[in-house]
């Protein structure tokens, strides 16, 4: 949900249920790491409701798309991140195998 | 007061930085935290990308940078535990997995206990949630979450029943995990609000209600669904007990004139025989009971040992389904999963002879040695160095296990000597699996749930 103008589409609240500090968090420094973003933030209204609010300002792009871009961007950074941990743990596997195997 | 001579220098006459790069000490501030004596101070990691604008440095995150920069080293892996390093990384995402790892990905766990007989001494509540807590060793993925309303049925429900008794007799016997019995047909007892019904032909309606034997699923063929461990700690069961040997010296002094209501504590099991077996009520524990109760006779109470009745029993039925440990924490995944910054000592300056045997004493975790620098044992160094014989240095061997106690830093100025960080942006993540799934595949699991998150919020904003 979001709570914004139609005059200005540079800012803008967005309002996600059912998430906490792991996405909000998450997005704030994806977010903040966007040349385009001047001000991000999140806040949780009252600890006992299921919900964040994530405030966007920017230089003039409309804060949904750079929620967007910064989603995706996370997105990938986590894709990247599975990819090299699987990576790394089938390296360790047939390192462990291979040293299983005694070889003198 | 006299003015203090200091040169003024106008600000352009200030040597440059070089473009695009960060002067060094706000490099340190922005990469390590650094552990003062009273503090840690340069906590937060910067995160706005214009952070350094002003001196030509960008701050912002290019994926591909992050895609050269991050590495992930496996330091252990064994069949429930992994511990590894995650270089490049910002705190935020680290923590977003952590949290993911203990409240967010699904495990089965016991959430329904349906308690046909128990005469322990645990109470039905307490047995309950022991069992809750024994954790199943079946991969969640291949199961459904219970919807409300939904029937439970071979995909989201798993049962088991546990059937123990002491005899009469017989020594105190221990109940463990090894006698849950999973029962892949479903529940077998049957649903108290149905009829008996005389027709045989028609299946008798059950507390679960499932289209196939679980057994009979390509997952669970030769791989059947048991708890974690076999040796888990349910319930300890007693031979019966005599009332009169507890009861007696508990009786309280001023009731116990005959015919008045007495009130009294014992432990001991009392059976009421005007229920069915089906649905016995027992207490357990140190129970307060009030009523009319002759001196030495049970009227109207069925205590058991007096009756000639067996020990204690339990016989329940367990229902799994799958959830989340946001929910409750038996159905967290990991034992525990976390991270720490790996620790960095640095020595500001050499550190020789007796002060270097003071530090080595010093660390309670052994961070540092003593190096022999007079026999030469710095063969690349040994031109420059002073080559006294016995000469002794400190040096760093150990960084990894510092525990940052800064006991090193206590006292006398010894943090003007050596200086205490953690890198930013190195995660030595441990994750404790409690056997539902391994480790990594947890990890990996945690890490798509919170691209899940992202794919929501962007279709939700599309
Ligand atoms: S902080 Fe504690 S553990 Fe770390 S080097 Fe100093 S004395 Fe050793």
């Amino acid at each position: 949900m979001e709570h914004g103008s139609f005059q200005d589409e540079s800012q803008a609240t967005f309002s996600l249920t059912d998430e906490d500090h792991t996405l909000a968090n998450s997005l704030r420094y994806t977010l903040n790491q966007d040349p385009r973003v001047t001000f991000c933030g999140y806040s949780i209204p009252h600890p006992s409701d299921a919900r964040v609010n994530i405030r966007v300002q920017t230089t003039g792009v409309p804060a949904r798309d750079v929620l967007k871009d910064s989603c995706q961007d996370l997105m990938l950074v986590c894709q990247h991140v599975r990819s090299t941990v699987d990576q790394a743990v089938m390296e360790f596997k047939n390192k462990q195998w291979v040293e299983s195997m005694n070889i003198k | 007061m006299k003015e203090q001579k200091t040169t003024k220098v106008p600000v352009w006459d200030l040597p440059d930085v070089p473009k695009g790069k960060l002067p060094p000490h706000l490099q340190l501030q922005r990469t390590r935290v650094l552990c003062t004596f009273d503090a840690p101070t340069h906590t937060e990691s910067i995160q706005y990308s214009g952070a350094y604008a002003a001196m030509g440095v960008d701050n912002s995150l290019r994926l591909e940078e992050f895609r050269n920069n991050f590495r992930v080293e496996v330091i252990k892996l064994t069949e429930d535990d992994m511990e590894f390093d995650m270089i490049g990384i910002d705190a935020a995402l680290a923590n977003a997995f952590r949290r993911i790892l203990i409240a967010e990905l699904p495990t089965m766990a016991i959430e329904k206990v349906l308690v046909a007989n128990n005469t322990s001494v645990i109470q039905d509540e307490v047995l309950a949630h022991r069992l809750g807590l024994i954790p199943l060793k079946v991969d969640p993925r291949l199961f459904n979450y219970m919807i409300e309303n939904d029937e439970p049925n071979e995909k989201n429900t798993i049962v088991f029943k546990l059937h123990a008794r002491c005899e009469r007799g017989s020594p105190r016997i221990k109940v463990t995990t090894n006698e849950l019995k999973w029962l892949p047909n479903g529940s077998e007892l049957i649903l108290s609000t149905e009829k008996p019904t005389q027709d045989s032909t028609s299946k008798t309606k059950t507390y679960t209600s499932f289209n196939c034997r679980q057994d009979t699923l390509p997952e669970f063929l030769d791989n059947p669904i048991v708890p974690k461990h076999d040796d888990i700690l349910i319930a300890k069961l007693g031979p019966g007990q005599y009332v009169r040997n507890f009861a007696t010296p508990l009786v309280n002094e001023t009731s116990t004139n005959e015919a008045s209501a007495i009130s009294f504590t014992f432990p001991c099991m009392i059976e009421s025989p005007h229920v069915s077996s089906n649905d016995t009520f027992s207490f357990g524990g140190f129970i307060k009971l009030a009523g009319a109760v002759g001196s030495g006779k049970n009227e109207g109470l069925n205590v058991m040992g007096t009756s000639g009745s067996v020990g204690m029993e339990i016989e329940l039925e367990a229902h799994a389904v799958k959830g989340v440990g946001k929910t409750h924490a038996k159905w967290s995944p990991v034992a525990t999963a976390w991270y720490r910054m790996l620790p960095e000592v640095v020595l500001l300056q050499d550190i020789e002879d007796g002060m270097a045997e003071e530090l080595f004493k010093k660390c309670p975790v052994g961070v540092f040695d003593i190096e022999d620098i007079g026999k030469g044992s710095l063969i690349v160094f040994d031109q420059f160095i002073d080559r006294q014989l016995g000469r002794k240095r400190a040096t760093v061997a150990r960084p990894r296990s510092c525990t940052l106690c800064r006991e090193c830093i206590r006292g006398d100025d010894w943090d003007k000597l050596l200086s205490l960080r953690r890198v930013k942006d190195h995660f030595i993540f441990t994750i404790e699996s409690t056997g539902a799934l391994p480790p990594e595949i947890l990890f990996t699991e945690a890490v798509q749930i919170l691209e899940e998150k992202c794919e929501r919020v962007i279709s939700e904003l599309s």
